[in-house]
């Protein structure tokens, strides 16, 4: 027991300071890798509580796709920094007050809040013995709650079309490559055989002379 | 004394397991990257390696020992700490994915539950080694290079996720073993998976060529456009640790390609003789099998243009696995009452 707590702390302790550093470090590159660190440390602790299919599937869809295209738009933008950092200091009061409200409010709203009864119930022992991890979200996936995981198909096909229709541009007079034409190409539509005498070269009428 | 039983014992149980895998494998990869420079020279009439040892059998050591001595370079405005963590990052998880492969019945160091899963997610993540050297060099070549290979692995991913989903389908486990297992058959090499999941075997083994960055698809490393990719501005020991994380890629490509495929360590012809034989000779003989499949690509076909890549990976192989996908899964679900009606 005591070091599957040492566990937790340990991943819990790099999860908090990496998320730390997403936001305090300077270098844009640098933050999203402590944000890949800190999505690596959260399937850790999806691993220490039995969830091992949602550890995967994080680390395969955020850290293994999403990830990689945030360092892509981070590593080709060329952001001033010194220009981003340069009113900190004549900011901070307003941000500092607007942190403060925020978070009396989160603990007003969150401190009154009462867990219902069947709640802990439902969390603790949500698999049944005998499958595996994987077969059990499959299980309620796609029976309990199909509607609401098509739905969510749904939106994100929608999201993906939206983004294409809007960043779609046929460019006049832009060069394309066609397959299909370049593999319809024969030997004889682009190249002859010429038969080059000894001491004449290709002269004036050789050209015809293809064998 | 409990306390030893319960949490040391088995940690130093998978530390000694580790430490045989690892050296079993490295001493493996020594050997597939001769094999790979000796069946290349062989296609081109060429001797190949020949000099250090019979046959040049010490070639590889060699080299290991010629990377280890020599001076690294750090490039003045590399982003050193990057800089040197995408070569470390490379060659671990490279290795880490080999903890959960099951070599014969029972010999893998973690038999977990999400086998397959967890080799994607590592091999997914194999793209951070290229992005961070690329853009920790600051330099232009390194910085091109590691924009299309993210490009390029990124893609092929997708189609490799599908075929994995149809041998799932297929097995009904995430389980390595147990998808080995369910390869075991009457007919022995007839009942495993390239046979019914031919034209996903053909995607699978094209993905995992480009997946590793292997020509006719090495356009990181086209010399002709990008002098040496994303490795231009590396030397010594991080570059050795690229190159020993790209073999240990590919020996792992080569291992997933045996278990879904070719029926893991089970033997081909399921009868006396044959099943006296250990299971990890058959895996060993499989894997390199693929292998030589690897290396003789290599030698014969010419490098791919970036286009051409692009359209097999989005427009041919997306779409083709995304059917097989459906096709299978329409098999698995109603194929009993094609059998019901025939009857």
């Amino acid at each position: 027991m005591i070091v599957a707590a040492l566990f937790f702390y340990l991943f819990a302790g790099i999860l908090v300071a990496s998320a730390f550093m997403v936001i305090a470090s300077k270098n844009p590159v640098h933050s999203v890798l402590y944000l890949i660190l800190a999505f690596v440390n959260a399937a850790g602790l999806f691993v220490m509580m039995g969830a091992e299919f949602l550890a995967m599937i994080l680390v395969v869809v955020y850290v293994g796709a999403v990830a990689v295209l945030f360092l892509f738009v981070v590593m080709m933008l060329d952001v001033d920094f010194a220009e981003l950092k340069k009113g900190v200091l004549q900011y901070l009061p307003v941000g500092l007050l607007l942190g403060g409200i925020f978070l009396a409010e989160l603990l007003l709203v969150v401190g009154s809040w009462v867990i219902g009864p069947g709640v802990p119930k439902a969390i603790t022992a949500p698999i049944p013995t005998g499958i595996s991890n994987t077969e059990a979200i499959g299980l309620v996936l796609y029976t309990k709650y199909v509607y609401f995981f098509e739905i969510s198909g749904m939106i994100l096909l929608v999201a993906m079309i939206g983004a294409i229709v809007l960043t779609l541009r046929h460019k006049e007079r832009v060069k394309r490559q066609s397959i299909s034409a370049q593999n319809a190409r024969t030997p004889e539509m682009s190249m002859h055989v010429v038969k080059v005498r000894q001491g004449q070269g290709l002269g004036s009428n050789s050209t015809g002379s293809a064998s | 004394m409990e306390f030893f039983w319960t949490y040391l014992w088995p940690l130093i149980v998978i530390l000694a397991e580790s430490v045989l895998l690892l050296v079993v494998l490295l001493v493996a990869i020594a050997y597939i990257l001769l094999a790979d420079r000796k069946i290349w020279a062989a296609v081109q009439m060429r001797r190949g390696p020949n000099v250090v040892g019979p046959w040049g059998l010490f070639q590889s050591f060699a080299d290991l020992l010629k990377f280890m001595v020599k001076e690294p370079v750090i490039p003045a405005g590399a982003n050193k700490g990057v800089f040197l963590l995408a070569p470390l990052i490379t060659c671990v998880l490279a290795l880490a994915a080999w903890a959960v492969i099951p070599v014969n019945i029972g010999w893998a160091i973690a038999d977990i539950n999400v086998g397959v899963l967890y080799i994607f997610a590592v091999s997914s993540l194999m793209v951070y080694g290229v992005i961070m050297a690329g853009w920790a060099s600051n330099s232009k070549y390194p910085f091109l290079a590691a924009l299309r290979s993210a490009a390029q692995m990124v893609s092929y991913e997708v189609s490799i996720g599908f075929v994995i989903i149809t041998v799932l389908l297929c097995a009904g486990s995430l389980n390595l073993s147990k998808i080995v297992e369910a390869q075991n058959g009457p007919y022995g090499v007839f009942s495993w998976y390239w046979l019914p999941l031919f034209p996903m075997f053909i995607v699978f083994f094209i993905s995992a060529l480009a997946e590793t960055n292997r020509p006719p698809f090495d356009l990181v490393e086209a010399e002709s456009e990008l002098v040496a990719g994303f490795m231009v501005e590396y030397g010594s020991s991080p570059y050795m640790m690229f190159m020993l994380g790209e073999y240990v890629a590919i020996a792992t490509m080569c291992a997933m390609g045996t278990i879904m495929f070719l029926g893991g360590w089970l033997s081909p012809i399921p009868y006396a003789p044959f099943t006296w034989v250990p299971g990890i000779i058959w895996f060993v003989l499989k894997a390199f099998f693929l292998f030589f499949g690897f290396a003789m690509v290599k030698a014969i076909v010419p490098r791919y243009r970036y286009d051409q890549l692009m359209r097999l990976g989005w427009k041919v192989f997306l779409p083709l696995s995304l059917a097989m996908v459906v096709v299978v899964a329409g098999v698995l679900q109603y194929g009993h009452l094609a059998t019901a009606a025939m009857k």
